[in-house]
């Protein structure tokens, strides 16, 4: 956004040069909107899956160690903790996932860049339609197995 | 060596280079991204949602999906695509972030390690998967095997 008021009025004398900067960053369409926090969150869920990629790697080459252990190892994945864990989990991938989508239209179609903001409203909805559908499956799941 | 960042539209530093490992990394991310998308949410409907949900996965439940090659191919794939595409993006934030040297270098190293031995183990397990291995006590293993031993 450009700015259409005229410049303030710098002060008569050139040995104090005073100037009343903004106390916010102002007229960027990036910073603290929706194309910043859409690079934000990307990030955030990006480091995050890539660490529980590195454990579940690891976790799943336990089948080839014995089904006990992988057995044994899988038990302990099945605690409400763990459960709730795998809620934020898939609701990184969720993100990422249609963020990511997000990106390649803005890079491939110009109507993409267009609509970037749009766009990103977009990815929210879907984001808390699948969450919809998801964490009240993961919920039953939780509540059924926390007896044992 | 932290990346730099040169003015929009200046000159590119390699002219006459024909190959491009930047754009190539930068095109990965994105054909990966788009083949990921479908392989994990398949991936998490059919461990997650269908069925028991996470509950019913144990050694049993992973024989029954490697039985057949179509789960190993897709649980192979998903492994590489994931984990390159994953060190990648953490090289992009280690360039943004680790701004000392040797620092950058040596979480660089470490990355590439990680994802060639994790890279090496996955593909090692999923095609050498045994569904009734010699080890393994009867409660644990797939009813099948009763007919094997």
């Amino acid at each position: 956004m450009v700015s259409t008021r005229p410049a303030p009025e710098l002060p008569p004398t050139r040995t104090s040069p005073r100037l009343s900067l903004p106390k916010a960053p102002a007229g960027t369409v990036y910073r603290g909107h929706e194309g910043m926090w859409s690079w934000v969150l990307h990030r955030i869920t990006g480091v995050g899956i890539f660490f529980f990629l590195l454990v579940h790697i690891m976790d799943t080459a336990l089948v080839r160690v014995s089904p006990q252990v992988y057995d044994g190892v899988i038990a302990t994945y099945k605690n409400p903790i763990m459960g709730l864990g795998e809620m934020a989990l898939v609701a990184a991938i969720v993100f990422h996932a249609f963020n990511g989508l997000r990106i390649i239209l803005i890079d491939f179609w110009s109507f993409g860049t267009k609509h970037q903001r749009a766009m990103f409203w977009t990815v929210i909805v879907l984001w808390v339609v699948v969450m919809a559908g998801f964490v009240p499956r993961q919920l039953i799941t939780i509540i059924e197995e926390f007896p044992r | 060596m932290a990346t730099t960042i040169d003015a929009p539209r200046s000159a590119p530093v390699h002219p006459n280079r024909r190959f491009n490992i930047e754009k190539w990394g930068w095109i990965y991310m994105r054909v990966s991204g788009v083949v990921l998308v479908v392989l994990i949410f398949g991936h998490l409907f059919i461990n997650l949602v269908a069925g028991d949900g996470v509950r019913q996965i144990d050694f049993a439940f992973i024989a029954g999906k490697y039985a057949t090659p179509f789960w190993q191919i897709w649980d192979v794939l998903m492994l590489w695509l994931a984990l390159i595409h994953g060190s990648n993006g953490m090289r992009t934030i280690t360039n943004d972030y680790v701004v000392h040297p040797t620092a950058n270098r040596l979480t660089k190293y470490a990355l590439v390690a990680a994802t060639a031995v994790l890279i090496v183990l996955g593909t090692l397990v999923v095609f050498t998967f045994d569904p009734c291995p010699a080890n393994g006590l009867a409660a644990n293993l797939p009813d099948f095997c009763k007919a094997v031993r």
